[in-house]
């Protein structure tokens, strides 16, 4: 399943990163602690996390991450809105709290 | 649902408090942030996170959590093991990954929660 | 029936941080307050009692409360809050790796402290320390003339 269509399916609002939508998702990643998703977070996977500042935006770099998705309608800090907007990095904004949209978007995926 | 189905649906061990499988839960909260936890969890959720520390523990006994769930394999310190002994929280351990826990009970019906606090 | 009870703290020993706020929140239970009180009292004695221990070097806090209402001070020794408005901004935060690894210093214990407080002020000299004082009211009583004690405690 590609990114838009669960951008869709959430109602998940895009901040920045429109052009990387259409990137499949393979899987998700669900964390607060940078080391833990740089230890075991995987390319092409979705993070979803309440973190706002930019050192978010390096490790979804670093990693190759199809998305950030922040939870409980966190908004980005400008830093990392503004880094994202240059790497071509999704972040999206999700209403619900971190279990919801694990839960949903691993039942939209999940063999 | 019971403590028990989400011990088997998570294939998860009980660390602590077997005596307490037949609690019933319905709500879910998952976060490594305790400030988050504090400020929005549901009292009587679940709490799922990837820390083992004995501050879970506290955080848990201040909201009322009716269980702590760990996940990818982890598990928690001796410390922590006998505080949530003395204060009776339930502490299980499944080897999935958060994302997919949260799925799991998700999809067999237990819901995320946020509760402003102020407004029983 | 009222409670006054002061509790130290230690600065860093964060094997024991959140034992004086278990502690409350039992004492708050037995004297009967609700549960939304009671919430709220542990949350904000919590963060302010892991502040302590993440930022100071030692500290007390002191608890008054009766059926009507909880008063919290936290008081520490420690380096103090340079500005206390950047402080309170949510998402800031001083945090120590350590204290990260933990789950905390995220930037949202002074807010929430003041979120869910009805009554906060905070006060701190750098060099010196920090003095906050929370009070959580019993809403359920003060807001309802039906309840049996709101006239003894309120006329």
């Amino acid at each position: 399943m590609d990114l838009a269509a669960i951008v869709k399916a959430l109602n998940l609002k895009v901040r920045c990163g429109e052009k990387a939508l259409n990137r499949e998702v393979k899987g998700g990643y669900v964390g607060d602690l940078l080391s833990d998703v740089i230890a075991n977070s995987q390319e092409g996977h979705v993070w979803i996390t309440r973190q706002v500042h930019q050192n978010v935006v390096a490790v979804a770099s670093l990693k190759d991450l199809a998305a950030v998705i922040l939870v409980q309608g966190t908004e980005p800090a400008p830093e990392a809105l503004e880094k994202a907007a240059r790497e071509g990095i999704p972040i999206l904004v999700a209403a619900e709290p971190g279990f919801e949209v694990a839960g949903k978007i691993y039942r939209l995926i999940a063999p | 649902m019971t403590l028990n189905d989400v011990k088997g649906i998570l294939d998860a061990e009980i660390l602590v408090g077997e005596d307490q499988l037949g609690k019933e839960v319905k709500t879910a909260f998952s976060a490594d942030l305790m400030s988050d936890v504090l400020a929005f969890a549901k009292p009587e959720s679940l709490l799922l996170t990837g820390l083992t520390n004995p501050q879970v523990v506290r955080t848990a006994d201040i909201l009322d959590i009716s269980a702590i769930i760990m996940v990818r394999g982890k598990r928690p310190s001796e410390e922590t093991m006998k505080l949530a002994e003395q204060l009776k929280i339930p502490i299980l351990s499944t080897k999935y990954i958060l994302f997919e826990t949260s799925g799991r009970l998700h999809r067999s019906g237990i819901v995320g929660c946020i509760e402003k606090v102020g407004s029983d | 029936m009222r409670c006054e009870k002061s509790f130290s703290v230690e600065g860093g020993n964060f094997a024991a941080a959140g034992n004086v706020s278990s502690a409350i929140k039992g004492i708050l239970k037995e004297i009967g307050l609700p549960k939304d009180t009671v919430r709220r009292a542990a949350i904000v004695c919590y963060e302010s009692e892991i502040n302590i221990v993440s930022y100071a070097k030692k500290g007390q806090i002191v608890l008054q409360a009766d059926n009507r209402s909880v008063q919290i001070e936290a008081m520490d020794e420690g380096s103090g809050i340079a500005d206390i408005e950047q402080a309170m901004k949510e998402g800031y935060s001083t945090a120590s790796a350590q204290v990260r690894e933990m789950g905390f210093g995220a930037g949202m214990g002074l807010s929430n402290m003041k979120r869910y407080s009805d009554d906060f002020f905070i006060s701190s000299e750098v060099g010196v320390g920090t003095y906050v004082k929370m009070v959580v009211v019993n809403l359920d009583l003060k807001l309802n003339p039906d309840h049996p004690q709101w006239v003894e405690t309120y006329t």
